[in-house]
């Protein structure tokens, strides 16, 4: 086996027992992404060096003895996650040659741990998007089926690690954008509670939805990640000072006595009967593991859709005001007045879906709409939390289709925004209510498309994900899996 | 027709806090460009804010100061427009939370007491400024100011007159500095007014079409300011004209009010709840630890001073005015014992030789304005050579003693050098020592004052009263 093949735990095991060094396990995955990059289009940016001098530090922390969870193991990195010294262009134009002076917070903890960087993957632009196809630079394509979409806005993540380019990466996820690209990437991939992983040096899409989370091969990786990563930030106001578990504690077998909620709403109209087979299949595997298995009501589903695309377009509208070309970031040079060249290099500067959003929310926040849109959105997102609320009453997890298909081709969805923004419907109300949710490989399509089953708890129950989670993988026993890409 | 004027005043009061509202950046003015900024004031990608407690702590006692209401849940909000000076694009304000409401403080104006309300006080950011080439079209930020705290502080529209406009004004400004959270510089801008002003017939009950008025960087120009835009809209409304609905600048060179901007023109904020700062709780444990370490403020202080010093009203009410010329005051009564004697040196001589400067740069220390006093009083020097000696101080900080003794200044009362001339200018005199004896006693001080032109005043002249009366009655 190659190492770039290994899992977390896989790696982590050998390294500690010193028949793998880190410079190894990343001059694999350097090899890797060099012989398949070119078709999957996941890296933006990688740091080969950078990465190696890494695992060379890496190395003789592990020959000490002393190392941490994540010492010596290669990574990928959203490219709106700040990196000191690395561009960190969130897929725009705009910030082509941004290179922040400092690290986001979930940044400096993976390089505490010892992990090792190799590079900046491709997103959605300023994480618009549910293709990765807003990206000003490539489009990551899927590693299962090139030419068919990734997902996004974590494209570029969930391709690298889905193509064995690296074993985990870390996203962002707004309204599904770790969850949805994981499921069609066949991969884990998970966003944890609002507020307990710090959002300080994540470029800002919409403050109040959004989340880092990791992309992982399997349940027992995402845990290992999700212990990297979590815990109160002093720079963050929105972080939860709480103590943070060991999440992998909750990687044990056997869920008797949980009660698994399947919310009716999230089996309707349009979705794709495969999908709903695999996710059906996935629940019986859970009963067939002891769990009580309940229907339980989502009424305010209809909405989200509408309540998200309000509130994210209008925090957006807001966030997105500081790349007026001034003191960073791109300027359009041919303009003679200030009015002039804040147009110029707005208009140039953002593609066309950041530009739709901004002028969505800009129109939501306006003297007149205010009441009728930010407020009542904001006024249906309480609700939207209460129903959440009521059938966590009734079960410990919930569990749904992530994405109501499996991918599809590039450039079929990318003239149809609505359409797209429909496909969001299982995932945003998560982000809505502040909850965790996970992606689980559930099965392909006969079309040998990925298709993932969501699961989504109760505000910091990531432990109780986490067990559904670990059970779901292993009664469905696809582990391990392998695109065919070379 | 006669017109009332009704005004309402928008303070920015730059707090004192030694870092700024959401970062740790210093606050100190008069730094390099740039100097003084981070990843968060500089409104970088992914920065975020963290609040300041001790902002919170100031507006608190600020809301106590004047008997507001404060809001245990209040919250920030953006306020959304683009400006160079602005790097996030937005202003992390209050909106419809503020910490602060439903206060009020009272002025006096012409021995005539009055009650302002105030609407709200809020935090906020401050911008960053922008610095033009003189020759060349370019401009350049300077990012230092970003991020520092203030508190806007919005009156009701209670105010009825310029002169009251002002006297509002001071209050607040008087207030911020006996808490000691503002330094309250309007040159350097860390005390700023804007107006809203607008005429209305006597007896309508609704209000006229306002303007805006800004730029009025001392209290003599809000006042000046707002004078001149009574006349222009009495004129307006006498012609039988309207009020246009804009946002006025205040020229202080061309003394007159220009144009800046129309109601049309009126930004459109798109203020929402900013959603990176979680709602500010305030508890009671925390208002009344505040409320307990609140100074003397000056209402309080004038009464006292009353009381304590014996003073009339009237002193009492002007020292108090500032904490400054209050502690000095303070300091300078004790040192003496002579409390009336002290306000009316500082009313008059200290007051007319500052010149309007402020007393922090006074040469003359309080201590020493009293030990002034205090040589008057046991007779070392006459009050009209304190007069001299005291402008010697201010000139090179020199105390009194030194003064006294350098320039030779000290009181004759050896009574056997006065008595000598008392009885040469008897001699000299005969028809005013006759008129005397016939009944013109007014004479005295003419004797007296002919021995004060001998003795260069320096005759001590409880002493010369006695010599004189003495000798004359003979």
């Amino acid at each position: 086996m190659n190492p770039y093949e290994l899992t977390i735990a896989e790696a982590t095991k050998q390294l500690a027992a010193g028949s793998l060094s880190s410079r190894e396990l990343t001059q694999s995955c350097l090899e890797r992404i060099e012989a398949v990059d070119i078709k999957v289009k996941a890296f933006l940016v990688v740091n080969a060096e950078q990465a190696l001098l890494q695992a060379d530090e890496a190395d003789k922390i592990l020959a000490c003895g002393e190392a941490k969870p994540l010492c010596g193991i290669p990574l990928s990195l959203k490219d709106l996650l700040c990196t000191k010294g690395v561009v960190t262009t969130c897929g725009s134009r705009m910030l082509e040659n941004f290179i922040p002076p400092y690290d986001a917070t979930v940044v400096e903890k993976l390089k505490g741990q010892g992990a090792v960087l190799l590079g900046k993957v491709a997103m959605d632009e300023f994480a618009m998007g549910s293709t990765s196809e807003s990206c000003a630079f490539r489009v990551p394509e899927n590693p299962w089926k090139l030419g068919f979409v990734s997902g996004g806005s974590s494209g570029g993540s969930a391709a690298s690690v889905a193509a064995l380019e690296c074993p985990a990466s870390l996203g962002s996820d707004t309204g599904g954008s770790i969850r949805q690209p994981a499921s069609l990437c066949g991969i884990v991939g998970m966003k944890p509670t609002y507020g307990l992983v710090s959002r300080y040096g994540l470029v800002a899409f919409a403050s109040s939805l959004d989340q880092i989370g990791p992309l992982t091969r399997d349940v027992t990786d995402c845990a290992l990640m999700m212990n990297a990563i979590s815990g109160y930030d002093a720079k963050d106001s929105t972080s939860v000072r709480q103590e943070t578990p060991d999440f992998t504690a909750s990687i044990i077998e056997g869920v008797q006595g949980m009660r698994v909620g399947v919310p009716r709403e999230y089996f309707g109209e349009g979705l794709d009967p495969e999908v709903k087979a695999v996710v059906t299949h996935g629940i019986e595997v859970l009963r067939d593991a002891g769990a009580e298995i309940v229907e339980v009501s989502l009424p305010r589903t209809d909405y989200c859709v509408a309540v998200y695309y309000l509130i994210a377009t209008a925090e957006a509208s807001s966030n997105l005001a500081r790349y007026d070309g001034v003191s960073y970031g791109f300027r359009d040079q041919e303009v003679h007045s200030l009015m002039e060249m804040y147009k110029e290099t707005r208009s140039h500067g953002f593609g066309a879906e950041v530009k739709r959003r901004i002028l969505i929310g800009t129109y939501a926040l306006s003297a007149g709409y205010y009441d009728a849109y930010y407020k009542k959105a904001s006024q249906v997102r309480t609700l939207i939390l209460n129903d959440f609320n009521r059938a966590f009453e009734q079960c410990d997890v919930l569990i749904s289709p992530v994405v109501p298909t499996p991918a599809w081709k590039i450039g079929e969805k990318a003239d149809n925004p609505l359409a797209m923004y429909l496909s969001d419907v299982l995932t945003i109300s998560a982000n809505l209510a502040g909850i965790p949710g996970i992606s689980v490989p559930g099965g392909f399509s006969r079309d040998g498309l990925p298709i993932g089953i969501q699961l989504q708890g109760a505000h910091f129950r990531e432990d109780s994900l986490f067990k559904v989670a670990y059970n779901l993988e292993r009664g469905l026993k696809l582990l391990p899996q392998r695109p065919g890409i070379t | 027709m006669k017109f009332e004027t009704v005004i309402g005043l928008e303070i920015h009061a730059q707090l004192k806090t030694e870092s700024k509202i959401f970062c740790g950046c210093s606050t100190k003015f008069g730094a390099p460009p740039n100097s003084h900024t981070c990843p968060v004031c500089l409104g970088l990608p992914g920065s975020l804010p963290v609040l300041n407690k001790k902002v919170v702590e100031f507006a608190i006692k600020m809301g106590l100061a004047t008997g507001s209401d404060i809001n245990r849940i209040n919250q920030f909000a953006r306020k959304n427009y683009f400006y160079p000076d602005l790097p996030k694009g937005y202003q992390t304000s209050q909106f419809d939370l503020p910490i602060v409401e439903h206060g009020e403080v009272e002025i006096e104006v012409d021995g005539k007491k009055r009650v302002i309300g105030i609407t709200r006080m809020h935090m906020e950011e401050d911008a960053g400024k922008l610095i033009h080439d003189d020759r060349e079209p370019v401009s350049y930020v300077d990012l230092n100011r970003t991020g520092t705290p203030l508190l806007e502080i919005v009156s009701e529209p209670d105010i009825r007159s310029p002169e009251e406009a002002a006297a509002y004004l001071r209050k607040i400004h008087a207030i911020l500095r006996y808490l000691d959270i503002c330094d309250g510089n309007m040159q350097e801008g860390s005390f700023r007014c804007d107006a809203n002003i607008s005429l209305r017939p006597v007896g309508q009950e609704k209000l006229g079409t306002r303007t805006e008025l800004k730029n009025m960087n001392s209290f003599r120009n809000v006042q000046s300011a707002l004078e001149y835009e009574v006349r222009r809209q009495r004129d307006i409304l006498m012609e039988g004209g309207t009020i246009v609905q804009e946002t006025l600048l205040w020229n202080p060179d061309r003394n007159c009010t220009e144009s800046m901007r129309s109601k049309d023109d009126a930004h459109d904020y798109r203020y929402f709840p900013c959603p990176d700062l979680v709602p500010v709780r305030i508890d009671d444990a925390w208002i009344e630890e505040i409320r307990a370490t609140l100074p003397e403020l000056p209402e309080a202080r004038k009464l006292r001073f009353i009381q304590e010093y014996e003073l009339p009203e009237h002193d009492a009410s002007l020292l108090t005015n500032s904490r400054e010329l209050a502690d000095y005051f303070e300091t300078a009564a004790k040192a003496c014992n002579q409390p009336k004697k002290v306000s009316n040196w500082m009313m008059t001589e200290l007051m007319r030789e500052l010149k309007g400067e402020e007393l922090s740069t006074c040469k003359v220390g309080a201590e020493q304005l009293g030990s002034l006093v205090n040589m008057v009083e046991t007779g070392t020097i006459s009050g009209k050579i304190a007069k001299t000696v005291f402008l010697e101080m201010m000139a090179s900080g020199k105390g009194p003693e030194t003064v006294v003794e350098e320039q030779n200044l000290g009181q004759v009362s050896n009574e056997s050098e006065l008595l000598t001339i008392v009885r040469r200018i008897i001699a000299d005199n005969p028809g005013q020592v006759t008129d005397f004896k016939g009944g013109k006693t007014k004479l005295m001080s003419y004797f007296v004052g002919q021995l004060m032109q001998k003795t260069k005043g320096q005759a001590n002249p409880a002493l010369a009263n006695k010599l004189f009366t003495q000798e004359l009655a003979g």
